[in-house]
Parts: structure tokens; C-alpha cells; sequence
């Protein structure tokens, strides 16, 4: 693809939280390596999915992407405007253009606030509109997209289902017409027969609105359908990513074969006749990371230059990147 | 050969501010030893108040088991005195839960806590107690047993809190286990490592397990029969392998055509179901699913479809595409 496609593009990003001990004087001891040296490139209206286990560091890079979170290193550019070293000023109007929409609907809208207030919010923090009156209208057009009765507008988020509020938490981060979303797992807390609905409503305003969006889940089969590559990260570092079909029929990185292995597949036959890799134990903390290549304690191919050497993220076929030794 | 369990038109309901809420509105079923029973449904389908009631662990009120009986191995477990209820539990049928740190209690040691239950049912020495337990946390897989029985359940992950409580589950040799969404909190890899240990454990000890979850894909995997269930009813039962081969009931056909899969290349627009699940204050007379049903006739609103055999071990409830249904006229 032509760089000039590229619509966000993260370079080196690491974001570090501080261990403290003390209660006057606290002295910092130690550090979360939540994200620890990602890169990646978004293009123009496609979905790059991020996945992983918890604690993997993929909703910190998300928030650390749009500048939620202080970057301890690193680059994240947007439309070419550095995002990291821009002034607050315009950091404030860019955010308009950069939205998230997030995991828990019941956490994430304002419990006393009503639809109208939650959804306009933004129409009112950058000015988009003046006036109740065309507030109001454009929260209405806004419902309507997302399949919601306009005439609710008044209603508190307690009235709502599960599924009608995360698609009041679509249409907020739709309310500043942005040209990026960050959506962090936005259908794990959902009904099975829910998060279809969800799925086909963000596909639709993709295409709709020519949006792009970051696709943060550990759903890989949700994954797979929705999105156009998909990055795999492991203890705050990816170590593959690429196209959907090379990545789920060609996976090369011993995790992301364990982890493809183990998703369940609802057919029996399948599932139980295919071959599993089981991972032996659980992944490390992100404080105390394994030297040299971060999985090597669990990697069943995992030999000596593995547990000193970082291996190096190299590109093996036409955008199929990965970072072992091994392969 | 007698079931195991035999459940039958168990009914549960809830006292709230709102109304009654019709939990479990006439469930029967059998297990048989050894074997595995999937129960799958959403959120609030009564998938697991059902198992809580066969426990008896319905705190009453608010809530009653208003009719039914739990036969087990003979013995109707709703009519048992508590001291022979608190017999069984725990011995002859081990539970656990989805969140394992919430039902571990955080200030005793792991090894307490299990070798309390070996030291109740077994009525063994303290030290005999201490022996089996670190036998027991050694077959569950964790490092150190011996090293490892006198931390708190802070000090483990979730996927080893978890075999914690199937080690605590199968301290006494039960001939139940129920599991009530035990891999839902947990990630896909410690997924299929507790699926596997639970397999294994289950063919070692000739054990009986009821498998509650909302993954179709995890059932797929562990479970030999399947139920489906839908606002506190069964909508369908069969075997593992009718029910993706062959799923009858619109609502079953319905969600496993929304689940995109990991193994597949086609990616054209997932088949969604309309509307959301009810939640079961004032059920209407009918079946529960109509609303959200595209097949749905006139007599669908007015009577509920009971649930019938359609072919050799599989049971339908509905009035389209069940055995009396219109559809296989």
C-alpha cells in the first residue's frame, strides 16, 4: 500500500506504570511495562484488530494511541501531525477526530445523565453546534443511525439494555464525525445473540462514514470476521501481525498457533478432531518481564538464543511481520 | 439403568419489587453416569438458578423452588432434611463457580480451604487431610504443591485459582460436578487447558458433570448431550452432535448462524436476531421467543409449545418446527 494511506502510524510506543512503595515519601521501585516498543501502521478506512490475552497490554495501547495515557515513549502520528508532541490546544481539536468507544456499557455512560446529554456531549465540549435546539436534532439523527428510538432521547441509561447502550456509546463517539475509532472490546460484555447485532451496525457506519477503526477484543473468531489484519500481542509486545487469511490459515509465531489452537469452534466434529497445542502455565507479570523473547518460558520450540536475544521483527512475506527466532 | 440425576418440571421463581420472576419455568431432564450434559443459554435464562436449585442453594425467600423433584441416585434432594442435604453436597456433588476469586475465601490458604472439606466428609486425620490435598493440587497441575498449600488465593493467577477450586470440587470423589461457567472469566489458552483437565479428570474418576455456559463453542468441545435454554425453559434437546448438525428450534438455528468461526473464510454479514432476551417478570402465556421468532404463528402468542421428541434423542418445544409442527406436516 502507498504511505500516503496511512491514517495512523505508532512508532516505538511504550507506556510504563510506576511501582511505588512508601506512603510520605513514595520511591518508585519498579515498573508495569504495560506496552513495551510496539509499532504499527492503520490505513485509511480499514479495521486492524489487536488481540490477545488480559493483561497483554492491548486496551493500554489503545488509550495510550489516543493519548489517554501519557506515552512513556515513542510516536504516534495521525495524519502526519505527531500527536505526542503537539501543543494541548491542538491535541483538544484532534480529539475530535479520534474516538473510542469502550468495553462495559453499564460503566461507560454517565448513569445521571440522560441520552441527549451523554451522546451530546461532545457537540457541546468542541462546539460543534450551538444551541439546545440543534443538539438536539443532531442527537436525534444520531440515534437514528444506530437504531435507536429518536424519541428516547430523554431517557436515562438505566432504561436501556445491554445492547441499546453500547449502541448510545457508538453514537457519542460518532457525534464529533471522527475519522478514527478505537473500539476496546466492545461486545465482550454482550449476549451472544447481542454482539452480531453490534458487529453489523459498526461494519455498516464503516462504510457508511468511511471510518477506521483499531478493533481491540480476544474474541479471534470475532476477529477473523470483522477485521482486515489483525496483530497479536503477547506481555506488551506484538509478535505477529498481518493479513486476516495469511495470519488465521499461516499463523508462524508458536503463540499465536497456541492461541489460534484454542479457541473453541462450535462443531463438534472439528473441534475435537483437530490437533490442540496446550500452553504449560500462565503469562508472566508484565513487571517482572522474561528476558530475551518475552514467551520463551512457555514456548514449546523455544532454544537457548531465545532466552537472551529480543528477537527482531522482521517482515517473512509481503505484510506477514513477526518477531521469532525460530520461524 | 436409573439416571443419575433425573430432574423433573422444576420450577423456580423470584420475590422482587417488580413482580415474581419466573426463573425456571418447568425443566426436566436425566444424566446418566459418566457423561457430560452441556446446558447453554444468554444471560438470564435460568441456566444456572436450574443447577442452584438441584444444589439447593436457592436462598428462600426471596426465592422458592415451586415444584419439581431432583431425583438423585433414587433420593429426591428437594424434600432431604439439611443435614442430609449438607451430606451430599460437596461429597456426592462438587460445584464450581465462574469467578474463582470470589468464591475462594481470601483470608484462609488454599490448602485449608480444601483440606476443610476432605477433613468434613472423609472424617480423615488432619495430616491424612494435608497428604491428600497436596496429592490432589499436584493432579490439578500446580507447581509445588507441597510449597504452595499454605499461600492465599492472592497469590495465584486466575487459571490456577480455578483448578484450586476443581481440586476443592473433586476432594471427595463426586459423582456430580457441576460447573457453572467455569472458563468464562478465564483466557482462551487457560480455557483449554481446564477443558482438557476436566476431560481427563472425568474419564479417570467415571464421574458425571453438567457443564454450564454461554460458548457454544466450549460445549462443542467437552459435552456428550446439550440443552438449550431460553427465558427459564428448554427450547431444545440432543445430542452434541444433532444439535449443530441438525438444530431444529429457530432460536438454537438462529445463534449458532450468528457465531462467526475461527476457521472460516466467509465473511459475508453475520445473520443477527432481533431484539434482546426478555427478562422473565410476567412471562406472557406463550413461548418466550415469538417476538424475536421469524416463524412464528398465531397459536405461538396464545399457548406454550411443549417440548417434544422429534427423532431419537432429540426434544423440540415449538409449535412450527416442533413435532407437532406445521413444518413437518
Amino acid at each position: 500500500m502507498i504511505e500516503s494511506n496511512v491514517l495512523i502510524s505508532v512508532e516505538g510506543l511504550k507506556k510504563y506504570f510506576p511501582i511505588t512503595q512508601g506512603i510520605l515519601i513514595q520511591r518508585e521501585i519498579g515498573a508495569v511495562k504495560a506496552v513495551d516498543d510496539i509499532s504499527f501502521k492503520i490505513f485509511k478506512g480499514e479495521t486492524l484488530g489487536l488481540v490477545g490475552e488480559s493483561g497483554c497490554g492491548k486496551t493500554t495501547s489503545g488509550r495510550t494511541l489516543l493519548q489517554l495515557y501519557k506515552p512513556t515513549a515513542g510516536h504516534v502520528y495521525f495524519n502526519d501531525i505527531d500527536l505526542t508532541t503537539t501543543d494541548a490546544r491542538t491535541l483538544r481539536q484532534l480529539r475530535r477526530k479520534l474516538q473510542m468507544i469502550f468495553q462495559d456499557p453499564y460503566a461507560s455512560l454517565n448513569p445521571r445523565w440522560t441520552i441527549s446529554q451523554i451522546v451530546g456531549e461532545s457537540l457541546r465540549v468542541h462546539k460543534i453546534l450551538i444551541g439546545k435546539k440543534a443538539q438536539n436534532e443532531r442527537v436525534s439523527e444520531l440515534l437514528e443511525l444506530v437504531q435507536l428510538d429518536p424519541s428516547h432521547l430523554n431517557r436515562y441509561p438505566h432504561e436501556f439494555s445491554g445492547g441499546q447502550r453500547q449502541r448510545i456509546g457508538v453514537a457519542r463517539a460518532l457525534a464529533s464525525e471522527p475519522d478514527f475509532i478505537v473500539c476496546d472490546e466492545p461486545i465482550s460484555a454482550l449476549d451472544v445473540s447481542i454482539q452480531a447485532q453490534i458487529v453489523n451496525l459498526l461494519e455498516d457506519l464503516q462504510s457508511k462514514f468511511n471510518l477506521t477503526y483499531l478493533f481491540i477484543a480476544h474474541d479471534l473468531s470475532m476477529v477473523r470476521h470483522i477485521c482486515n489484519r489483525v496483530a497479536v500481542m503477547y506481555l506488551g509486545v506484538i509478535v505477529e501481525s498481518g493479513e486476516r487469511d495469511e495470519l488465521y490459515d499461516h499463523p508462524q509465531h508458536p503463540y499465536t498457533k497456541a492461541l489460534l489452537s484454542a479457541v473453541p469452534i462450535p462443531d463438534p466434529k472439528a473441534t475435537r478432531a483437530r490437533q490442540r497445542i496446550i500452553l504449560e502455565g500462565d503469562v508472566p507479570s508484565p513487571a517482572n518481564p522474561p528476558s530475551g523473547c518475552k514467551f520463551h518460558p512457555r514456548c514449546p520450540i523455544a532454544g537457548d538464543e531465545c532466552k537472551i536475544i529480543d528477537p527482531e521483527w522482521r517482515e517473512i512475506s509481503p505484510n506477514h511481520w513477526i518477531a521469532c527466532h525460530k520461524v | 439403568m436409573a439416571h443419575l440425576l433425573e430432574v423433573h418440571d422444576l420450577k423456580v421463581q423470584f420475590k422482587t419489587l417488580a413482580g415474581f420472576v419466573q426463573a425456571v419455568n418447568g425443566v426436566s431432564f436425566n444424566l446418566d453416569k459418566g457423561k457430560t450434559l452441556g446446558i447453554v443459554g444468554e444471560s438470564g435464562c435460568g441456566k444456572s438458578v436450574t443447577v442452584l436449585s438441584i444444589m439447593r442453594l436457592i436462598e428462600e425467600p426471596p426465592g422458592e423452588i415451586s415444584n419439581g423433584v431432583v431425583l438423585f441416585e433414587g433420593n429426591d434432594l428437594l424434600k432431604m432434611e439439611i443435614e442430609a442435604m449438607q451430606e451430599i453436597r460437596g461429597k456426592e456433588i462438587a460445584m464450581i463457580f465462574q469467578d474463582p476469586m470470589t468464591s475462594l475465601n481470601p483470608v484462609l490458604t488454599i490448602g485449608k480451604q480444601i483440606s476443610e472439606a476432605i477433613i468434613l466428609h472423609k472424617k480423615v486425620s488432619k495430616e491424612e487431610a494435608i497428604d491428600q490435598t497436596v496429592k490432589l493440587l499436584e493432579m490439578v497441575g500446580i507447581p509445588l504443591a507441597k510449597e504452595r498449600y499454605n499461600d492465599y488465593p492472592h497469590q495465584f493467577s486466575g487459571g490456577m485459582r480455578q483448578r484450586v477450586m476443581i481440586a476443592m470440587g473433586l476432594s471427595c470423589n463426586p459423582s456430580l460436578l457441576i460447573a457453572d461457567e467455569p472458563t468464562t472469566a478465564l483466557d482462551v489458552t487457560i480455557q483449554a487447558q481446564i477443558v482438557e483437565l476436566t476431560k481427563s479428570l472425568q474419564s479417570q474418576f467415571d464421574m458425571s458433570v453438567i457443564w454450564i455456559t454461554h460458548d457454544l463453542g466450549v460445549v462443542a468441545e467437552i459435552a456428550d448431550n446439550i440443552i438449550v435454554m431460553y427465558a427459564g425453559y428448554i427450547v431444545e434437546e440432543a445430542n452434541i452432535y444433532t444439535i449443530f448438525e441438525n438444530p431444529v428450534h429457530p432460536y438454537t438455528k438462529a445463534l449458532l448462524k450468528s457465531l462467526p468461526r475461527v476457521d472460516s473464510h466467509r465473511y459475508d454479514r453475520l445473520e443477527i436476531i432481533p431484539g434482546s432476551p426478555p427478562d422473565c417478570i410476567d412471562l406472557t402465556v406463550g413461548c418466550p421467543f415469538v417476538p424475536r421468532c421469524p416463524y412464528a404463528i398465531d397459536r405461538c402468542a396464545d399457548e406454550h409449545p411443549p417440548l417434544e421428541l422429534i427423532e431419537d434423542e432429540h426434544k423440540v418445544a415449538c409449535w412450527v418446527m416442533g413435532a407437532s409442527g406445521s413444518h413437518n406436516d
